[in-house]
């Protein structure tokens, strides 16, 4: 380890360390606005909705992530039919791709978390606010769905740890993220070692403030309840 | 457009097959491996002693916090180097050199371990206090009650973890291809460049992965029903 | 966050920082001992990346086949060893030899003063320039540098303007490279302020996202080209602006050994040596590239 070589790599690291957390702000907000309905969808009454979630949520879990990149990166450019559709500005760029790919895979782990989180909601609490006249989206908005979040925050702190360390197969795709930097900077100069204990050094420090923040987080919710 | 999974000279089938079956042995055997570091850090985090709890947690966060990707190109980049060194120390003087396969076993097995580790801590903890004060005073001496009580109770809590751990060990296999690998996704990688048709490549790829994941999950579940048997259901289950 | 939790944790990063250094610190210790000495492996373990048309390349039955891989083969005959051939990441294809997972490296590697510094090379086994590549209706097409080849050893006042010229046209578009190649370092120091470059793993990828649109232009050698402009998709896609040779390109493309291990460096030089006197390089070149490639 050459401590003066790892602080020069230091500035180019904490660039790609930049576009890690905008990966992973940006799929673990989709992805969540997309588990909801799907979560909603696996527990529908309906089969047929219920089975398409369940589908969607089985082959997401059931696949590795690189192959689901890969599959939505170069699988989708590889058809004329896509490369001249609307969507093709967004599948052009590789960011985009893995954001897809990232939000997709992260709805199909946070639909069964909150599916999780709502079963767990205990039903005289359904009961009672239905006494109160409270039916449809407002139980949702006002019972449900904030108990089932307090319940469900341990694992989805555990889901944004994941997807901190998913983002980094975004470099598979010529995206310059921090693993990206690290196995550029490994190529050019021969001392891959320190490229990548530093850079695994700061995704540990990403991952020890987001475990912080989450713990903190589970206190506030915890502590409005009583 | 299935002539080009066909087997032979002119089709990926036997390299896609082959490619399974490398898959298969790099998960099976990190698996295995991973199992071992796991049982040990749990050992170490459950132990009196702080050095040790402190070496087995730092096992757990540093592994767990990092990318799989990352830990794989740190292997395969400095795996030997690290080796040797170790291998320095217990006196061996001489150059180790690990294959790529060695490297892909390797570098599961660590990252599977850290997560085993935590399932196995997890097991063991959760084995009722009454049921080893019972064997106690039924006169089991402390590797009895290991070997009859704590252990097969612990396992049974574990098995469903265990099972989620074999899951991650599968799909982070494929992640090992990026080091050229000849497993399940280098194979579908190599094909899509030869032929390119990725999306034929990539979509076979997924269904191999599905129906291992698949398959083994039934298999969890079976182990686990087996494991259950002559546990008393509580009441209302 | 907890000043105890924090604490906890700068010690377990310091702990494997630590680990790291100690690897490393004993690597460097180990290589410089009588490397010279070492008498030529057999059978030679010889790594190839497997991807680099038509350089190395996997066919549908499994097998290495390409330029690199003939001469390899007569090369081993000649030198009377036994040769276990591998494909190994590009990436990692020189930490692969200096860790001591192969004996030597032949696959399509330019001989350049950055890798001398870490392996020993051949002489070169063929040379060809680089070249950019754009689809048929780029704009880039329009451009007439006025000029065949671009030498970077010496660069007079007309190649200078040239580059600039060609620095301006390309600003702000998307030029993908192979990462860890000489054109990788050309377009990262030459033209890095005014383009966003993408890096690819290996060049049927860099190829794959040029047809589909994803990337303006690409560099790469001109015979790695070749392979996918007479293929399907290449065929709307040509070569933009002149050839680039020489200074950070390079001298051709050598066989690469661990620094120091003179006799197996020695012994490669030979069987190139008789394979260059006896036409065999020539043949060779030709039948993979059209053209005598192997000439210096």
């Amino acid at each position: 380890m050459n401590p003066a070589f790892a602080l020069e790599i230091l500035p180019q690291l904490l660039t790609g360390a930049v576009l890690t957390l905008q990966l992973v702000a940006l799929a673990l907000l989709l992805g969540l606005v997309l588990a909801l309905p799907v979560a909603l969808a696996r527990l529908s009454p309906f089969a047929p909705v219920s089975a398409l979630a369940s589908g969607y949520i089985f082959v997401f879990r059931a696949t590795p992530l690189l192959v689901q990149i890969f599959l939505i990166y170069y699988g989708l450019g590889q058809f004329e039919a896509v490369r001249e559709s609307f969507l093709w500005p967004i599948l052009r760029e590789p960011f985009w791709c893995a954001i897809l790919a990232l939000m997709l895979n992260s709805a199909a782990y946070t639909a069964e978390i909150i599916r999780g989180g709502i079963r767990s909601v205990p039903y005289g609490q359904i009961e009672a606010a239905r006494a109160l006249g409270m039916s449809g989206p407002l139980l949702y908005r006002r019972v449900v769905l904030p108990l089932a979040w307090r319940q469900a925050l341990p694992a989805y702190g555990n889901e944004m740890i994941q997807m901190v360390q998913a983002s980094s197969l975004a470099s598979t795709i010529t995206l310059m993220e921090l693993t990206g930097v690290a196995r550029a900077i490994a190529a050019r100069t021969f001392q891959p070692v320190e490229a990548f204990v530093i850079a695994g050094a700061i995704y540990l420090l990403l991952n020890f403030v987001l475990t912080r923040a989450v713990h903190w987080a589970e206190r506030r919710v915890t502590h409005a309840a009583h | 457009m299935l002539e080009l999974l066909s087997f032979g000279p002119g089709g990926w089938g036997d390299e896609i097959l082959r490619g399974t079956g490398v898959t298969v042995a790099v998960a099976s055997l990190a698996f295995v491996i991973g199992l071992l570091f796991g049982a040990t850090a749990a050992a170490a985090k459950l132990s009196g002693s702080l050095p040790l709890r402190l070496a087995a947690d730092t096992y757990t966060t540093v592994v767990r916090g990092v990318p799989a990707l990352l830990v794989i190109w740190l292997f395969f980049f400095g795996g030997s180097g690290m080796v040797t060194w170790v291998a320095g120390l217990f006196g061996y003087g001489g150059r180790v050199e690990l294959s790529a396969f060695a490297v892909g076993v390797a570098a599961v097995a660590v990252v599977s371990g850290a997560y085993a580790a935590e399932v196995i801590r997890g097991a063991v903890q959760a084995v009722p206090k009454g049921q080893i004060e019972a064997a106690r005073a039924l006169g089991m001496r402390r590797r009895l009650i290991l070997r009859r009580v704590t252990v097969p109770v612990a396992l049974r809590y574990a098995l469903p973890g265990l099972g989620n751990v074999w899951q991650l060990t599968i799909k982070d296999t494929a992640l090992v291809s990026v080091t050229a690998l000849a497993e399940l996704m280098r194979m579908a990688f190599v094909a899509s460049g030869a032929t390119r048709e990725p999306f034929f490549f990539y979509c076979t790829a997924a269904v191999i992965y599905m129906a291992i994941t698949t398959l083994s999950a039934a298999a969890f579940r079976a182990a686990e029903r087996g494991a259950e048997r002559g546990v008393r259901r509580e009441a209302g289950r | 966050m907890t000043a105890k939790g924090f604490g906890r944790f700068a010690a377990m990063l310091a702990a494997v920082m630590l680990l790291a250094a100690c690897g490393e610190g004993d690597k460097q210790a180990q290589t410089a001992q009588s490397a010279a000495d070492k008498p030529v492996p057999n059978p030679l373990r010889v790594a190839t990346e497997g991807a680099y048309p038509p350089y190395n390349m996997v066919d549908p039955a499994g097998n290495l086949i390409g330029y690199d891989m003939d001469v390899m083969r007569e090369v081993c005959s000649r030198m009377k060893v036994e040769c276990g051939i591998t494909a190994q990441a590009w990436d990692g294809i020189i930490p692969g030899l200096q860790a001591g997972k192969y004996d030597v490296i032949i696959a399509g590697m330019s001989i350049t003063d950055e890798r001398k510094q870490v392996v020993d090379f051949t002489q070169g086994y063929a040379i060809t320039p680089a070249y950019f590549v754009a689809l048929n209706d780029s704009p880039l097409h329009q451009l007439d540098l006025g000029l065949e080849r671009i030498g970077l050893d010496e660069i007079d006042t007309t190649e200078e303007a040239a580059i600039a010229a060609l620095k301006d046209a390309l600003k702000g578009k998307s030029v993908g490279v192979q990462n860890a190649t000489i054109h990788a370092n050309f377009v990262e120091d030459a033209l890095g302020d005014a383009v966003s470059i993408r890096r690819y793993d290996t060049q049927e990828n860099l190829a794959l996202d040029l047809a589909s649109g994803r990337i303006d232009v690409g560099l790469a050698d001109s015979t790695a080209w070749e392979a996918f402009l007479d293929s399907e998709a290449g065929r709307k896609a040509g070569f933009v602006g002149p050839g680039f040779d020489g200074g950070p390109f390079g001298e051709g493309l050598g066989i690469a050994v661990r620094k120091g291990e003179d006799r197996l460096l020695d012994a490669l030089n030979a069987a190139l040596n008789s394979m260059r006197e006896d036409g065999t390089l020539k043949r060779m070149a030709e039948q993979w590239f059209g053209f005598d490639a192997s000439a210096r």
